[in-house]
């Protein structure tokens, strides 16, 4: 769907992984300079922290989703992006982001896109919940 | 308040965007932008990011000891609960932020399993090196008043659901 014809109300569905790896955690504690054991060290998590194993960095399943937020926006410009962090997520899931236009607005000759974004897990739960703006290309 | 200099280079924002997920072709050519969450990476620059390791100071992460330190982990520590981000303008590979910290609102709200929950906000102002505002961040952390036996149940591992107070580890 390209954003110039979206309309309140519209969703799209991507899927940001089929089945997460413990690789991409390290990919992303490189990356983004959260070097948590939590997310990268198995045995720290399981037997200092008292977790099954090692889990997502809140930020990676964020960055991730933000990916669909700036797939579906093209190249608009993104204006705001917020997210809250309802669970966790863990190597294997698979995650898919539903966008859902919520408003279109005119402003000094942009469209203003609002989105609301829910990031789920292969069970139905939601991990991420969120909103984001965008100014479309008019 | 803390302050310090982010530069946004071409190859930190290449790595960024792998490792959520885009293809090479979307920010490999340095020339459009950078992710939307990229600006988390200043930690990187960030001299008293409590996220790396440092020469010569302990770190929690296994070694001889699955903790890294000599004593067990004391809490389960401060869980990511909410992030935002205000764009001004669009973060371009060259800028050469400064990134300003700022304490925000503190709030409790009672716990689902009991105890409470002390939630911070902090504020990061980016600003280029001309001093005009780039990209506003707003991050809520939380932290249960009471040390918990298994950090696993305040952070609403195991798919818990969506309750108002679960969070994600940072």
């Amino acid at each position: 769907m390209s954003p110039r014809e979206v309309a309140v109300g519209d969703t799209v569905e991507s899927v940001l992984t089929e089945d997460l790896t413990r690789t991409q955690l390290v990919m992303y504690a490189g990356a983004s300079g959260d070097y948590n054991p939590l997310h990268t060290d198995d045995l720290y998590a399981r037997e200092a922290a008292g977790y099954p194993g090692v889990f997502a960095h809140g930020m990676l399943t964020m960055g991730m989703t933000g990916k669909a937020v700036t797939d579906f926006v093209g190249d608009g410009e993104l204006l705001r992006y917020g997210v809250r962090f309802r669970s966790q997520v863990w190597p294997g899931d698979r995650l898919t982001t539903t966008l859902t236009v919520t408003g279109i607005t005119e402003d000094d000759g942009r469209r203003i896109v609002e989105l609301d974004i829910a990031t789920v897990n292969g069970d139905g739960v939601q991990v991420i919940s969120g909103t984001a703006s965008a100014a479309l290309p008019v | 308040m803390s302050s310090f200099t982010f530069p946004v280079e071409a190859g930190a924002v290449l790595l960024f965007s792998r490792a959520v997920g885009y293809p090479d072709s979307a920010y490999g050519d340095g020339k459009s932008g950078a992710p939307p969450t990229f600006v988390q990476s200043s930690a990187q620059f960030d001299p008293e990011s409590h996220l790396r390791p440092k020469p010569g100071e302990p770190w929690r992460g296994s070694g001889r000891t699955p903790s890294g330190l000599a004593a067990p982990v004391p809490t389960a520590g401060s869980l990511h609960a909410e992030q935002s981000y205000e764009y001004h303008r669009p973060v371009r590979v060259g800028d050469l932020l400064t990134a300003t910290q700022v304490p925000g609102k503190s709030w409790e709200k009672a716990g689902r399993r009991g105890g409470a929950l002390t939630f911070t906000e902090t504020i990061t102002e980016y600003r280029d090196s001309a001093g005009e505002l780039v990209v506003t961040a707003r991050s809520v952390a939380v932290v249960p008043s009471k040390v918990v036996e298994a950090p696993a149940e305040d952070a609403g591992s195991g798919g818990s659901g969506s309750n108002e107070e679960s969070a994600v580890a940072r």
